[in-house]
């Protein structure tokens, strides 16, 4: 039997070894992908951003203990860094989650970037996707902290929320790029310390800045502790109904076009990356290459030019 | 452009609340260039093994330090057998005397690390005895 069948059949190890083999980029894993791809699409995809202690993982382990009350299956994909010197990582997220570990209806991954920017791995849609095909309901996308433009979340998630905390330095912080345009809904994290009230009329108030339609969703900023679980369950409720207005509006439409797209392009780079980059550092072809560039004999544009030049005509 | 990581669960089984060793193992790892689930203080043998089988690891660390390896070490093992996952290695480090090493070994236990051990030591061994599948 494929993974692909043993998945379908509900075999969790199954799972967990196609992710592994989506992580470490193996051929095969793009078949069994390509089986599962027509059972998802059922999935709602929640992402969870914001800079590191900010408390995602305490709100993801919270807000699934929510959805798991309601009857739901939940998948959580959290994402930390990968050491740009050894390449090795510790994934720590779900030490905030283990009370979910023996669960059934809870399947957590935790995956490293390997190098890939933007706050996610490079597997995280993939390993998203089979989650959806394993029947999970909901699936909580959790990024590395991030500060600035880390904003992929946004092209795979239904619904985002960004966290942040009181005190993290000036509004202007806030308002440089990406963070204010990515949440669909905000929330202070630590709203029992000094300056949470604060922090939510600053992000209020530069919200109220962005441009609204007349239809258009206007993010909410709502204040949680998530340690004690306050403010949560009003949270999941404004999460949900994110998603009815996704579907009432029509916008679902226009974000699923998106998000296919997002992927297509993502999936079609890799391939033609693959495609050159193999056979030119397979063959040692790279390395003249390269001698000719230092020595000014030949110069990058025209050897990729060149080398393209070649490939499409093959 | 596919290479196989080795990925490696750490964790602390059992009630005692010294994680300094786990950490510091855990930090070798990522240093030697591991995948490393930090699952922390306090895990029962149903959810070391449960992350295990969901993160697809190659191995399981667990440090111990409460005297309570004899009970909660072979607990793991077995529950690997229960779910089919006995290829995922496991071994042990912390205050383990010598006398229930062989026990511990032949519950399935791989390898024990007692104190001395190197981190060096340590990352050596996982690199020979765990080949990522």
């Amino acid at each position: 039997m494929s993974l692909a069948e043993r998945i379908l059949a509900g075999e969790i190890r199954a799972a967990a070894r196609l992710m592994r083999d989506i992580d470490d980029n193996l051929p095969s894993s793009r078949d069994e992908l390509r089986r599962l791809f027509t059972h998802t699409g059922k999935a709602f995809l929640i992402g969870i951003t914001g800079p590191p202690g900010a408390g995602k993982s305490t709100l993801v382990d919270q807000v699934t203990a929510t959805f798991r009350r309601r009857g739901k299956r939940v998948g959580i994909v959290a994402v930390d860094p990968t050491s740009p010197f050894t390449g090795g990582a510790i994934l720590g997220d779900r030490i905030r989650m283990n009370r979910h570990a023996d669960d059934d209806g809870v399947f957590i991954r935790s995956l490293a970037t390997r190098g890939h920017l933007g706050g996610l791995s490079r597997s995280t849609a993939d390993v998203a996707n089979v989650m959806d095909a394993m029947g999970m309901d909901i699936v909580i996308i959790e990024t590395v902290g991030v500060g600035q433009d880390e904003v992929d979340i946004v092209r795979l998630a239904h619904t985002t929320l960004v966290v942040m905390v009181p005190g993290m330095g000036d509004d202007i912080q806030a308002i440089k790029a990406g963070i204010l345009e990515i949440g669909d809904l905000f929330v202070v994290n630590k709203a029992d310390r000094d300056g949470a009230d604060r922090t939510v009329r600053e992000l209020s108030f530069m919200l109220e800045m962005n441009h609204y339609e007349e239809s258009s969703w206007r993010p909410p900023v709502m204040k949680t502790e998530a340690q004690r679980g306050t403010g949560v369950e009003e949270l999941v409720e404004m999460v949900e109904s994110h998603h009815d207005w996704l579907k009432q509006s029509g916008e679902i439409d226009s974000l699923l076009r998106d998000k296919q797209g997002t992927l297509f392009q993502l999936l079609l780079k890799e391939r033609l990356f693959a495609e050159v980059w193999g056979p030119l550092q397979k063959s040692g072809a790279y390395d003249e290459l390269l001698d000719a560039i230092l020595a000014r004999t030949s110069d990058p544009y025209s050897a990729v030019d060149e080398l393209l030049a070649k490939r499409l005509q093959s | 452009m596919s290479e196989r990581k080795l990925r490696i669960l750490v964790g602390k089984p059992g009630l005692d609340g010294h994680d300094r060793g786990a950490k510091i193992i855990a930090r070798a790892f990522r240093d030697a260039g591991f995948e490393v689930i930090y699952t922390g203080l306090h895990q029962t043998p149903d959810q070391i093994v449960s992350a295990a089988i969901q993160e697809d690891v190659d191995c399981i660390g667990l440090s111990i330090l409460s005297g309570a390896h004899n009970t909660l070490l072979p607990k793991v093992c077995e529950l690997l057998r229960e779910k089919k996952a006995d290829d995922i290695l496991v071994f042990g480090g912390g205050v383990i005397p010598e006398d229930d090493i062989p026990g511990l070994k032949a519950a399935g236990i791989t390898e024990v690390f007692t104190p001395g051990a190197s981190t060096e030591d340590i990352v050596a061994w996982v690199k020979k005895a765990v080949i990522p599948r």
